[in-house]
C-alpha cells in the first residue's frame, strides 16, 4: 500500500479471482443492478434460443443457425467483460480485506479489570471504557487511547508503512489503532470502540466494497445511461415494423447485435470499475473514505481550510533563539523558559528545553512541586505554577500582554519590536512572563514544506481557494501566507472561527474541505463537506471527517482533492468515449442491414465492409473488446493535469470526443479485414 | 438569395428589441405601454377575478390544463354546432365528431394539423370562434409556460409565476397589438378580411369559378405570429388570398420567426441578469447564457437551409428524363411567384419555428429537401415554436452540462444549480417522449391496416408521409406531407394523441424541472466551473444534440428520404 511503490494494476492472483468473479456475476438477480448490461444479458439469452431454434419467428435461411450462434457468443463476452472489469476494481481491495480479516481472527486482548487483575479474553468482547495491557510483539486488539506507557508500534497492517512509530499517552501519539503489533516495550489502552465499529471493522467493510453505496453523480449518471437505453430500445423495436413495411425484413439478431452496439455497454460496463478503483486510488494514498460520495465532493471543492501547522508548515516549530527583553539577562530567560517547558511534551516545549540546555550547558533541577498549565486554544499560553506562587507563562504575545496586564504588570517598550522582529521574518514569537513581568521572546521557526507553493498556484489554476488557519498573530501569519502563496488566512484563530468560515463559504454555495485532528475540530470537520481527519488525532474527530489519513499527512488533501477530480473526469470521458462510438456504429450496421434489399443504401457503407454479416459482427466485436481494452484506463483513471477548465474540456473532448467517433472506424474496420475471409470459410 | 440574406438581417434586428420588450413583460417591469395596457389588464383580472399570487409548479401546470381543457370543451362545442345561421353566409354544416375531436386537439395544442379544409368544413363561426380564438390562446399558454419555465432557471425568483397573468399580459402586451398591425400590412397587399359569401365569377375562359372569402387577413397573422400554421383554406399560404406575393411571404416568414427568435433573446437576459452585478453594467443584447443556444439553432436552421436549396435546386433526374428541364430546379408543387429560394425558406422557416403554414407543397419537395422539415421537426430544438425549442434545447443543454461537466472533473451544474438524479430523470423522460411518440405511432401505422390505407405512394415515400405526420403532431408542429388521405378515424385519433402527449406531458416535464433547479442552491461558481457561455460549450451541446436527437431517427430517415434519393439518383 506503500504509494511510491509501483504496483501493477492486476496480479495473478487478482486475476483468477476476477474471472471467476465474471461468471458468478452472470446471475441477472445481480445484473439486474446494471441495467444497461443486463439488456445485453436478455440479448443473449434471445440469441441463444434463436441458436437452437432459429426460425422460431419465422422462416430463416441456411446460414442463420451460425449467424445466431455467432452473435450469441459475442454478446456472451461482452456480458463477460463487463463482469470482469468490475471483478479486477473490486479484486484488489477483497484481497486486502482478506488479510486484514485474518489479522483480526482469534485476535487475543489482556484485559485489566477494576481488581487489577489481568484476564485474557476475545479481542470482539471488549467495550468502551475496558483497560487492556499490550506488551512486546502482541497486537493491539481495538482501537484506543494509551494512558500509560511508551512503545514503538508497527502500523504496517493498517497504513503499510513499515518503521514502527512511538506511542505514549498524551499529545499526538495517544491514539493506537487495533490491528497494529507493539514491537518494543509494552502499553496501557483505554478502549475507544465498541465490537464491530473499530477501525479495522470499518476498514474491512470498506475496502470489501461490502458498504458501497451509489453516488449522487453514479445516480444521475445511471439515469442518463438508462435513458439511452430507452432510446435506443424504442428505435430498435419500431425498426422492426418500419423496415419490414419498405420490404426489409431484419433478422432478429441483427436487430438485438445493433441494440448492443448502439446502448452504452462500454461505460454501462465500466461504471462501476472507475467508482471502486477511485476509492481504491484514495485507499492506495493511504486514505480511507467512508463513502464514495466525499471522494466525489473532492472534485467540487471551491474552498479549502488548511490549518498552518503541520499542513503547510511542519508542525513542529523550532525554538531558535531567546531574546531577552531590555533587563532581562539571557540566562534568566533561558531558566525560566526552560523550566515552564519541562512538563511540556509538545515538539516546540521539547525543543525550548533543548536549546536551552544547549546554550547554557546545565540542567534544570526538576525538583520543584509546579502544576503544569496546560496549552488550550482559549487562553493560547502554557506555563507552570510553583508551589512558591510563582507563575511562568509562555504564549501568544497578546495573549501573555493581555494576562500581564491584568495582574497590573507592565509591558517593557521593546517587547513589540522584538515580537515583530521575529512575526517578519514569519517565526512565532512565544512571550515568556514570570508573574507580573515580562522576560522575552523565544523565537520558534516555522519553515514551510517543499513543493507547497507551486502546488497552491496549481489550485488556484483550478480555481479552488485556499484558507490559512492559525493561532498565530496577524503579521506572523501574513508573512507565512505570503511565502507559501494562500488565498487568504485567518489568524489568532480559534476552533468556532473555522466553523464559521465554513459556513460563510458554503452560504455562498460553496464546497469546503478541511483536514483537522483535533477534538476541537470534530464540529468543523462535520460542517465541512469535505472533512479528511488524521489517523494520529483524536477519535472524535476521526469520527466526525469522512475520511482519515491513515498517515497523518494533512498535505494530502490536495492528492484526494486531484482523486475525486480523477474520479470524475474518469467517468466522464468514458461516457462520452462511448457515445461518440454510436456514429461510427451507425454506419456500419445500418447500411448492413438494408443493403441486401435496398442496394443504394451500399452508398452509405462509408467504411467499405466487405457484406452484411461481416459488417454488423465487426461492430458488435469492436464494442465487446473496447471494454477490457479500456479497463486500465477506468482503473488508473484518466490523466489529469491541473489547468483551467476551458483547456481541460476541450482536451478531454478532443480525446475522448473526437477520438471517440474516430476510433472505433478505425477499429470496426481492421476487425472486418480480419474477419471478413474467415466468415466467407464457413460459409456466411 | 438577396431576399433570403434581407429577412435573416431583419430577423436578427427585429427579436432584440422584441426580446427586450418579452424581457420586460415576462419580469413584470415598466414598459412604455403600461399606462394603456396596465387599465385593460386590470379590467380583465376583476372580471374573470383572478388574484395575482404565485403558483407553484403543480398550480401553474394544473391551470394551464383546466383552462386548456375548458377550451377545448367550448371549441368542440362550437364545432359541431357551428351550422346555425350565424356569421355563416355560406352553409357550411357541423363537423363530424372524430374530425373534431381531431381538429380541436390540434388547435389546443398549437399544432393547427388539418384534417378538414377550411372552405368546406368551417363556417366564418367556427374560423373566428374556434381557430383564430385558439390561435392566440394556445399561442400565448406556450409563452406563458416558457416564461415560467425561464423564471424558473433564472434564479431570481421563489416562484414560477402565475399562469392567469402570463396568459393575459402576453395576450394583451404582444400578441394582439402585434396582429392588428401585421394583420392591417396583409389587407395592404390584398388579402382579404370581410364576412361576405363566397362569390362564383365567371373567368377570361369563360368557366365559373368560386372565390373564396371571409376574414382572412386576421387569421393569417396570428396563424405566423402564433407558430399556429393552420390555413384559412386547404391549401394554406400557397392560395394567393392568404399569401398573394413576396412582401406578404417575407411578412409571414418573419411573423413565424419573431417571437421564437426573441424568446432566446429574453431567455439571455432574464438568466443574465441575475450575474450583472452593482447594475453598472447595461445588459447586453444578447445574454451569454442565450449564446450558445441561439448560435447551435442558426446553426442547424442554416444546415438545414442549405440543403434544402441545393436539394431542390438539383431538380428531379426523373422529370429531367421525360424532357422538363430542371435549370430552374424542382418547381413542381411549387408557386411561381416564389420560386425555388422563397419556398425552401419558408418550408425551413414553418418547421424550424413549428408553424406549420406552407407556401408549397411538402410532399413534392425532393426526398433530401423534404428531409429537411421532417428532420427539423424531429430535433424540435431549432427556435422551435414558442419557446418550446428554447426548452428543448435547455434539456439537451442540460446534458450537455452533465457529461461536459464530468468531463473537467465537477459534477454538472447548469446556470448556478446542480443537475443530479432527480433532474436527469426529468431532462432523460422530456428528451424519450418525442421519439417515442414518433416512431411507436409510425410504426404501428404501417403495420394496421388502417393506417397503410391512408398511405398514397407506397415505399420509400409513403413511410416519409407516414413518419412526417407523427412527427408534425408530436412537435406540435401540423405542416401536413399531404398526399396522406388523412380524415378517416384512424389518422384522426392516433395525430389527436400524439399532438396532446407530445405538447402537455412535455410542458409539465419542463415545468418540473424549472421547479426543481428553482429550488435548489445556488452554487458557486468560479473558474473551476463549467463555462455554459463559451465557444467549446456551444460545440459540445451542438454535438449532443447530433448524437442523441439525430441519431435516434437516422435509421428511419435511412428509410425513407435517403433511400428514396439515392433510388432517385443512382
Amino acid at each position: 500500500m506503500n504509494q511510491t511503490e509501483k504496483k501493477t494494476l492486476i496480479d495473478k492472483k487478482i486475476l483468477l479471482s476476477a474471472i471467476k468473479g465474471s461468471f458468478i456475476k452472470l446471475n441477472p438477480k445481480y445484473m439486474m443492478k446494471n441495467p444497461v448490461i443486463f439488456v445485453v444479458e436478455i440479448g443473449f439469452f434471445i440469441t441463444l434460443l434463436l441458436s437452437f431454434v432459429p426460425d422460431l419467428f419465422g422462416s430463416v435461411n441456411t446460414n442463420t443457425r451460425t449467424y445466431n450462434i455467432i452473435v450469441t457468443f459475442i454478446l456472451f463476452i461482452t456480458v463477460l467483460f463487463a463482469n470482469f472489469a468490475e471483478s479486477v476494481a473490486e479484486g484488489r481491495g477483497k484481497a486486502q480485506a482478506e488479510s486484514l480479516k485474518k489479522t483480526q481472527k482469534d485476535m487475543k486482548a489482556r484485559i485489566i479489570k477494576e481488581n487489577k487483575l489481568e484476564e485474557m479474553v476475545s479481542a470482539n468482547q471488549l467495550k468502551k471504557g475496558d483497560l487492556v495491557l499490550v506488551k512486546s510483539g502482541e497486537l493491539i486488539p481495538t482501537d484506543g487511547e494509551v494512558i500509560e506507557g511508551i512503545a514503538s508500534v508497527d502500523e504496517s497492517a493498517i497504513t503499510g508503512e513499515s518503521a514502527p512509530v512511538v506511542k505514549e499517552s498524551g499529545g499526538d501519539f495517544a491514539s493506537v489503532t487495533g490491528g497494529t503489533t507493539v514491537v518494543s516495550d509494552w502499553l496501557k489502552i483505554r478502549v475507544t470502540s465498541n465490537p464491530g465499529e473499530s477501525f479495522l471493522d470499518k476498514m474491512i467493510s470498506l475496502v470489501e466494497g461490502a458498504s458501497r453505496k451509489k453516488t449522487p453523480n453514479e445516480i444521475a449518471l445511471n439515469t442518463l445511461l438508462v435513458s439511452l437505453t430507452i432510446i435506443f430500445l424504442i428505435v430498435i423495436v419500431t425498426l422492426y415494423p418500419l423496415a419490414s413495411y419498405v420490404g426489409v425484413k431484419l433478422e432478429i439478431s441483427t436487430l438485438i447485435a445493433l441494440t448492443v452496439c448502439l446502448i452504452p455497454t462500454t461505460i454501462g460496463g465500466l461504471l462501476s470499475a472507475i467508482g471502486i478503483a477511485g476509492m481504491d486510488r484514495v485507499t492506495r494514498f493511504n486514505v480511507i473514505a467512508m463513502s464514495g460520495k466525499a471522494v466525489e465532493a473532492c472534485g467540487d471543492v471551491d474552498t479549502m481550510i488548511l490549518d498552518k501547522t503541520g499542513t503547510i508548515t511542519y508542525g513542529n516549530r523550532m525554538a531558535a533563539e531567546f531574546s531577552p527583553v531590555k533587563g532581562v539577562s539571557e540566562v534568566e530567560l533561558i531558566e525560566k523558559a526552560v523550566l515552564s517547558s519541562i512538563q511540556d511534551d509538545t515538539p516546540e516545549g521539547k525543543s525550548i528545553v533543548d536549546l536551552g540546555i544547549k546554550q547554557t550547558g546545565k540542567h534544570f533541577s526538576e525538583n520543584l512541586q509546579t502544576i503544569f498549565i496546560e496549552f488550550t486554544a482559549q487562553t493560547r499560553m502554557s506555563g507552570i505554577d510553583i508551589e512558591n506562587g510563582t507563575k511562568i507563562r509562555k504564549g501568544a504575545s497578546d495573549a501573555i500582554i493581555e494576562y500581564v496586564q491584568l495582574m497590573g504588570g507592565y509591558i517593557p517598550k521593546d517587547l513589540e519590536e522584538i515580537v515583530r522582529n521575529i512575526s517578519s521574518l514569519g517565526g512565532t514569537p512565544l512571550v515568556v512572563s514570570e508573574n507580573r513581568t515580562i522576560l522575552g521572546v523565544i523565537y520558534l521557526k516555522d519553515t514551510i514544506k517543499p513543493g507547497l507553493v507551486e502546488r497552491f498556484a496549481r489550485l488556484r489554476e483550478i480555481g479552488i481557494k485556499t484558507i490559512m488557519c492559525t493561532g498565530d498573530n496577524p503579521l506572523t501569519a501574513a508573512t507565512i501566507a505570503q511565502e507559501a502563496g494562500v488565498d487568504s488566512f485567518i489568524a489568532q484563530c480559534k476552533p468556532e472561527d473555522k466553523i464559521k468560515v465554513i459556513k460563510d463559504e458554503q452560504a455562498e454555495g460553496k464546497v469546503v474541505a478541511m483536514t483537522g485532528d483535533g477534538t476541537n475540530d470534530a464540529p468543523a470537520l462535520a460542517q465541512a463537506d469535505v472533512g479528511i481527519a488524521m489517523n494520529s488525532g483524536t477519535s472524535a474527530a476521526k469520527e466526525a471527517a469522512n475520511m482519515i489519513d491513515l498517515d497523518s499527512d494533512p498535505t494530502k488533501i490536495l492528492d484526494v482533492v486531484e482523486i475525486g477530480k480523477q474520479l470524475l473526469i474518469t467517468r466522464g470521458s468514458l461516457t462520452t468515449f462511448s457515445i461518440a462510438n454510436d456514429v461510427a456504429k451507425y454506419f456500419a450496421i445500418i447500411p448492413a442491414m438494408f443493403m441486401n434489399v435496398i442496394p443504394q443504401l451500399g452508398a452509405l457503407n462509408i467504411m467499405a465492409l466487405s457484406t452484411s454479416y461481416s459488417a454488423i459482427l465487426s461492430a458488435l466485436i469492436f464494442n465487446a473488446l473496447i471494454i477490457p481494452l479500456l479497463i486500465p484506463l477506468a482503473m488508473r483513471g484518466v490523466k489529469y493535469k491541473p489547468q483551467r477548465s476551458e483547456k481541460m474540456l476541450i482536451h478531454n473532448m478532443l480525446i475522448y470526443g473526437l477520438g471517440g467517433m474516430i476510433v472505433p472506424f478505425i477499429g470496426i474496420k481492421m476487425i472486418d479485414l480480419i474477419i471478413a475471409p474467415i466468415l466467407i470459410i464457413i460459409g456466411l | 438569395m438577396l431576399q433570403i440574406s434581407l429577412i435573416i438581417i431583419v430577423f436578427l434586428l427585429l427579436i432584440i428589441p422584441t426580446g427586450n420588450y418579452l424581457y420586460h413583460i415576462a419580469t413584470g417591469q415598466h414598459t412604455f405601454a403600461d399606462p394603456f395596457f396596465d387599465k385593460i389588464d386590470k379590467y380583465i383580472y376583476k372580471l374573470s377575478g383572478i388574484r395575482k399570487e404565485d403558483m407553484s409548479w403543480k398550480k401553474y401546470a394544473l391551470s394551464m390544463l383546466m383552462t386548456n381543457a375548458v377550451m377545448t370543451m367550448v371549441g368542440y362545442f362550437v364545432l359541431r354546432i357551428q351550422s346555425i345561421p350565424l356569421l355563416n353566409p355560406n352553409g357550411i354544416s357541423s363537423m363530424e365528431s372524430f374530425l373534431s375531436f381531431n381538429t380541436i386537439i390540434s388547435f389546443i395544442t398549437n399544432t393547427n394539423l388539418q384534417h378538414y379544409s377550411g372552405e368546406s368544413h368551417l363556417s366564418y363561426l367556427g374560423q373566428i370562434v374556434v381557430i383564430i380564438f385558439m390561435m392566440f390562446t394556445s399561442a400565448a399558454t406556450g409563452f406563458s409556460v416558457a416564461m415560467a419555465f425561464i423564471r424558473g432557471l433564472s434564479g431570481k425568483v421563489t416562484s414560477l409565476g402565475n399562469f392567469y397573468v402570463d396568459l393575459t399580459r402576453i395576450i394583451t402586451r404582444v400578441l394582439l397589438p402585434f396582429s392588428i398591425v401585421g394583420a392591417l400590412l396583409l389587407v395592404s397587399q390584398g388579402v382579404p378580411q370581410n364576412f361576405t359569401q363566397n362569390m362564383t365569377i365567371q373567368t377570361i375562359e369563360g368557366t365559373y369559378q368560386d372565390i373564396a372569402m371571409g376574414p382572412v387577413a386576421s387569421l393569417e397573422i396570428i396563424k405566423h405570429l402564433g407558430t399556429n400554421g393552420g390555413g384559412f383554406f386547404g391549401a394554406n399560404s400557397t392560395t394567393p388570398f392568404e399569401n398573394p406575393n413576396i412582401i406578404t411571404n417575407m411578412i409571414e416568414i418573419l411573423a413565424m420567426m419573431l417571437l421564437p427568435g426573441s424568446i432566446v433573446i429574453a431567455f439571455g437576459q432574464m438568466v443574465n441578469n441575475r450575474r450583472k452585478e452593482k447594475g453598472k453594467e447595461k445588459a447586453p443584447w444578447v445574454g451569454r447564457q442565450a449564446r450558445p443556444l441561439i448560435i447551435v439553432m442558426l446553426s442547424l436552421f442554416f444546415i438545414g437551409l442549405s440543403v434544402c436549396l441545393w436539394a431542390e435546386k438539383a431538380g428531379n433526374p426523373i422529370l429531367e428524363s421525360i424532357g422538363l428541364n430542371q435549370n430552374m430546379g424542382s418547381m413542381e408543387g411549387k408557386e411561381n411567384r416564389f420560386g425555388i429560394e422563397q419556398s425552401a425558406l419558408f418550408t425551413t422557416v414553418t418547421t424550424a419555428f413549428t408553424t406549420g403554414s406552407i407556401n408549397n407543397m411538402h410532399d413534392t419537395l425532393t426526398p433530401i429537401g423534404g428531409a429537411v422539415p421532417l428532420v427539423n421537426m424531429m430535433l424540435n430544438v431549432v427556435f422551435g415554436g414558442k419557446g418550446v425549442g428554447l426548452m428543448n434545447m435547455v434539456l439537451y443543454g442540460i446534458l450537455a452540462v452533465f457529461i461536459c461537466g464530468l468531463m473537467i472533473g465537477r459534477t454538472p451544474e447548469y446556470l448556478g444549480k446542480k443537475i443530479e438524479g432527480r433532474e436527469m430523470k426529468l431532462t432523460a423522460l422530456g428528451i424519450i417522449i418525442h421519439p417515442l411518440i414518433i416512431l411507436s405511432f409510425s410504426a404501428l401505422a404501417v403495420a394496421t391496416s388502417g393506417g397503410v390505407e391512408g398511405i398514397t405512394n407506397p415505399g420509400f415515400h409513403g413511410l416519409t408521409q407516414v413518419v412526417y405526420e407523427f412527427s408534425s403532431s408530436a412537435a406540435n408542429n401540423g405542416s401536413g406531407f399531404e398526399g396522406l388521405a388523412d380524415n378517416t378515424n384512424f389518422w384522426n385519433i392516433t395525430t389527436g394523441l400524439a399532438m396532446f402527449f407530445g405538447r402537455y406531458l412535455t410542458i409539465v416535464i419542463q415545468l418540473a424541472i424549472a421547479s426543481s433547479l428553482m429550488m435548489k442552491r445556488q452554487v458557486n461558481e468560479s473558474i473551476g466551473t463549467l463555462k455554459t457561455d463559451t465557444g467549446t460549450f456551444t460545440v459540445a451541446l451542438f454535438m449532443v444534440i447530433m448524437i442523441i436527437a439525430a441519431l435516434t431517427f437516422f435509421p428511419v430517415v435511412v428509410l425513407g428520404p435517403i433511400a428514396e434519393q439515392l433510388t432517385l439518383w443512382k
